[in-house]
């Protein structure tokens, strides 16, 4: 193994129902249910998924929904834009705990 | 004479094999099928691979160095077969064909021979001939447009077709608006047509369809009658990208694991005789792009006294997999 990440793997996800094909089932079928259309388009829901792939920095996650937002009529500027809510929802996480720092440190400052 | 073909449509000719892909006829077997010719209801015209666009999906190469145009005398004989056989649809596309010259009058001739006559354009080619009467001819002619718009994001069109064709393009979609194309109650009928912008497949066409509809009012005014999202044939110029780019591989695994037997039986090519700038006979555009003449031989369209009979076997080649993948191209 040369490096731990492998684009080719990303095919062979399946393979991860080898050892427990019961459970593995279960989850592709809710996958598959999950990305559906539903009240949401497929491809506002592959815009979401990119979105989260960023938030968890998955590399398979990243190629494949890149991928599928592009083949669902998204364009680069509308990834672009699902990334900086990624990134406005994750600095926002940061600095609303500011907010315990500000009552902790008010509690123990004169 | 009526054109024929030998039964089993099957040419000699050179295949790059990439591996995973099976042959598309070898395809068609496996499920069983057999690519054939139905009843030919619609005449296409290839009058040239002169453009002033040199996009980098063309399957045809279609360029402003391109010397390749159809004469007067070609279109005299078009006129000739179209009036003999009377099509239900007759579907003019190039290169650009608003270059072409003597095409007003390929225009005027047709049009009376057909209830519905398209013009395919690539917009930036019709908005150059402000000071000539083509718009007027077509006007007058009810001519439907069918134009190319591959995204509503000017940055993703430009990638396609070149700088500043995006907006370009939406200057001209105002003007046919103004001009009654494309609106509601209009019987000028405008479509578009939305190429994916990269190795990927086309996006579903009726989702894409509301989407363009809502994004091109909002930007900018714009209303048209229907989108239709096709996937890029692996050939000509698209082809060199797909190499150059190293997603030839990719995009052919994608094409033919995406295909969908269901979309064999409303292929365009089972109703659609396609002649060439040089009056060439063959069964779709691809495959004048493919080098692929109707019957395996060349045959013009002065020779024609009958349009193709039905059950005739079509010529096929593994860019057949960018009509079959997904919904495919009907």
């Amino acid at each position: 193994m040369d490096t731990y990440y492998d684009p080719k793997d990303l095919s062979r996800f399946a393979e991860i129902g080898k050892e427990a094909p019961e459970l593995a089932k279960k989850f592709f079928d809710y996958y598959g249910a999950v990305f559906a259309e539903g009240e949401l388009t497929e491809r506002e829901k592959a815009l979401i998924a990119l979105a989260v792939a960023h938030t968890v920095q998955c590399p398979y996650c990243i190629d494949a929904y890149t991928r599928a937002c592009l083949e669902k009529g998204s364009n680069v500027a509308e990834m672009t834009e699902a990334l900086h809510v990624v990134t406005a929802i994750r600095g926002g996480a940061s600095l609303v705990h500011g907010m315990q720092m500000r009552k902790i440190a008010e509690k123990l400052s004169m | 004479m009526t054109p024929t073909q030998p039964p089993d449509g099957e040419r000699k000719v050179t295949r790059d094999e990439v591996p995973g892909v099976e042959p598309f006829n070898q395809a068609l077997k496996r499920h069983g099928l057999q690519l054939q010719r139905a009843h030919t209801h619609t005449l296409q015209v290839n009058v040239g691979l002169l453009c002033d666009l040199a996009c980098r999906h063309c399957h045809l190469e279609a360029g402003p160095g391109r010397p390749e145009v159809m004469r007067r005398e070609t279109m005299d004989e078009v006129i000739a077969f179209a009036s003999r056989c009377r099509f239900q649809l007759i579907d003019i596309t190039g290169g650009a064909p608003e270059l072409v010259p003597h095409f007003g009058y390929l225009i005027e001739q047709l049009a009376p021979l057909t209830p519905k006559l398209i013009l395919r354009s690539n917009l930036t080619a019709l908005a150059a001939q402000e000071r000539s009467n083509l718009l007027e001819i077509c006007r007058a002619h009810r001519v439907a447009i069918v134009a190319s718009f591959p995204s509503t994001h000017a940055g993703q069109t430009d990638a396609q077709r070149g700088k500043g064709v995006g907006e370009r393009s939406v200057a001209m979609l105002r003007k046919l608006n103004a001009l009654g194309w494309g609106l509601a109650g209009s019987s000028l009928e405008l479509n578009l047509v939305a190429n994916p912008t990269g190795a990927f497949l086309p996006a579903a066409q009726g989702e894409t369809e509301a989407r363009f509809k809502r994004d091109a009012e909002r930007k900018w005014g714009i209303v048209f009658n229907r989108l239709f999202t096709f996937a890029n044939a692996p050939l000509g110029r698209f082809r060199t990208w797909l190499e150059t780019s190293g997603n030839y591989e990719g995009y052919m695994l994608k094409l033919s694991r995406s295909f969908n037997p269901c979309t064999v039986e409303g292929l365009m090519c089972r109703n659609l005789v396609s002649i060439s700038w040089d009056g060439i006979l063959h069964n779709c555009d691809f495959n004048i792009a493919a080098g692929l003449p109707f019957g395996g031989s060349p045959v013009h369209v002065s020779a024609l006294n009958a349009r193709p009979e039905a059950g005739t076997a079509i010529a096929t080649g593994d860019h057949c997999y960018a009509c079959t993948a997904g919904s495919g191209f009907t």
